[in-house]
């Protein structure tokens, strides 16, 4: 019966995709079959971008332009600051004996307006293995880390956000480095700190940045605003909410952060100031 | 079955392109909640309208293309359409005479079963979903269906596929 067979094929290729993660070349080239029609639905919403851009009047340009001046001379004076601290932050840790990645080089990803399954977390940006994204990237927007790469094709890959059900991520608080799991909860702008004890130190309007455990999100990105904290007696933990900074929901473009796998010998030997600075250089998109 | 010449076979094609367009057309939320699986309900016409050519091969490959789509996980759409089509397979010829309202019952039937072959799936691999609006789908791809129907038969007679 070829229903029976087929049935098992299914349940054979949900088993290792699901266990194994043994079928990545069949997603792979599945991902590539169903490219062209996500690119066609894309197609309408890139070519609009495209004649905004292109027919937008002077005025609002030169408006926009302004506006982007001003905004990159308060960036600079910041990262002027940024530089000295950063130079006393690696002075403070070699005495400490200890290694820190500050410069991450990042690539440009743009979404790809198609819609996917509505009960799972997950968006499409338009680079792929071409590009060199590979799984587990971490994405971040302007505003904060927005997930990881969860499958990647030639052209196209899937990221899963951090507020997706399946998602967890090692967060510490930046007020006192206290650290914990942001989960994710199904909901756009809810992530929920589990496993804190109650008498732990987290105040509503914490800033939550990752924790760098476990190797998969590089140090010190925001994540997410605390914005309840309740103590429950009967409960061993505390009920601890937050909001993702990241803007999950609205941003267009994305960072794929290319984290150097080892980055460093056990030894911890720390890498110098100018070997820093060029893996610093952002990548041209 | 080799004395009759299979044609227009880019008509089918083209229509699984389109609904497979349809199911990731950007939509507000709500609306996305409620999208029709147009995949499933382009198959199941074509299983009925012409048994001998799309069956549950075919089932099987156009519900590995909507989890590929979905970036679900791969063969959970594939074992539910493959059922499907094998359902149709068997029913073709009571289904395909009913009037269209009947017909939409048998649909909602079959629509009702792919959902609940993916939730399954799904409370297996630990993400569950709770909820009436998780149905929302099949009851739109049933009220759709009668049109569904339509437009698919005078495609059909439009391009001669048989």
């Amino acid at each position: 019966m070829r229903v029976v067979l087929f049935s098992l094929i299914s349940v054979a290729l949900m088993t290792l995709d699901h266990r194994q993660k043994l079928v990545s070349p069949v997603r792979y080239t599945l991902s590539a079959v169903v490219y062209p029609i996500q690119y066609l639905v894309n197609l309408p919403f890139s070519i609009g971008n495209f004649l905004s851009e292109d027919l937008a009047s002077r005025s609002r340009l030169l408006e926009e332009n302004t506006r982007l001046r001003a905004q990159q001379l308060l960036d600079e004076a910041r990262l002027q600051k940024l530089d000295s601290l950063e130079t006393e932050n690696i002075r403070l840790r070699n005495l400490l004996d200890s290694s820190f990645d500050i410069g991450d080089s990042v690539l440009i990803a743009e979404l790809m307006r198609v819609d996917l399954d509505p009960y799972t977390h997950l968006i499409k940006i338009d680079k792929g293995t071409t590009n060199s994204v590979f799984v587990g990237q971490p994405v971040i927007d302007a505003t904060g880390v927005m997930g990881q790469v969860d499958s990647v094709g030639p052209m196209s890959s899937t990221v899963r956000l951090i507020t997706d059900p399946s998602s967890a991520i090692p967060v510490q608080v930046n007020r006192n480095g206290l650290r914990t799991i942001a989960m994710g909860t199904g909901d756009i702008n809810k992530l929920q700190i589990s496993y804190l004890p109650n008498n732990a130190d987290i105040r509503k309007g914490d800033l939550l940045v990752t924790s760098g455990l476990g190797g998969r999100f590089p140090e010190g990105y925001p994540v997410a605003r605390v914005t309840t904290v309740r103590h429950d007696r009967g409960e061993p933990f505390a009920v601890v909410w937050a909001t993702p900074t990241a803007k999950l929901n609205r941003s267009r473009e994305v960072l794929l952060i290319r984290t150097k796998r080892p980055a460093r010998g056990i030894d911890g030997t720390f890498t110098s100031k100018e070997q820093t600075k060029a893996s610093a250089a952002p990548a041209k998109p | 079955m080799n004395a009759v010449q299979h044609q227009g076979g880019w008509a089918i094609i083209a229509s699984f392109i389109v609904a497979y367009m349809l199911t990731v057309l950007p939509m507000p939320n709500w609306a996305a909640m409620a999208r029709p699986e147009w995949a499933a309900l382009v198959l199941i016409y074509w299983t009925m309208a012409l048994p001998d050519r799309v069956g549950v091969g075919i089932g099987w490959l156009t519900g590995l293309i909507q989890d590929a789509l979905q970036s679900n996980v791969l063969g959970e759409h594939a074992l539910a359409y493959a059922l499907i089509a094998y359902l149709t397979l068997k029913l073709y010829q009571r289904i395909r005479v009913a009037p269209l309202w009947q017909q939409s019952l048998s649909v909602l039937v079959m629509l009702l079963l792919i959902r609940l072959i993916v939730l399954w799936v799904n409370g297996l691999l630990g993400h569950s979903v709770e909820g009436w609006r998780y149905w929302l789908p099949a009851v739109v791809g049933t009220l759709l269906w009668p049109w569904v129907f339509i437009v698919m038969r005078d495609i059909r007679r439009r391009f001669r596929v048989i």
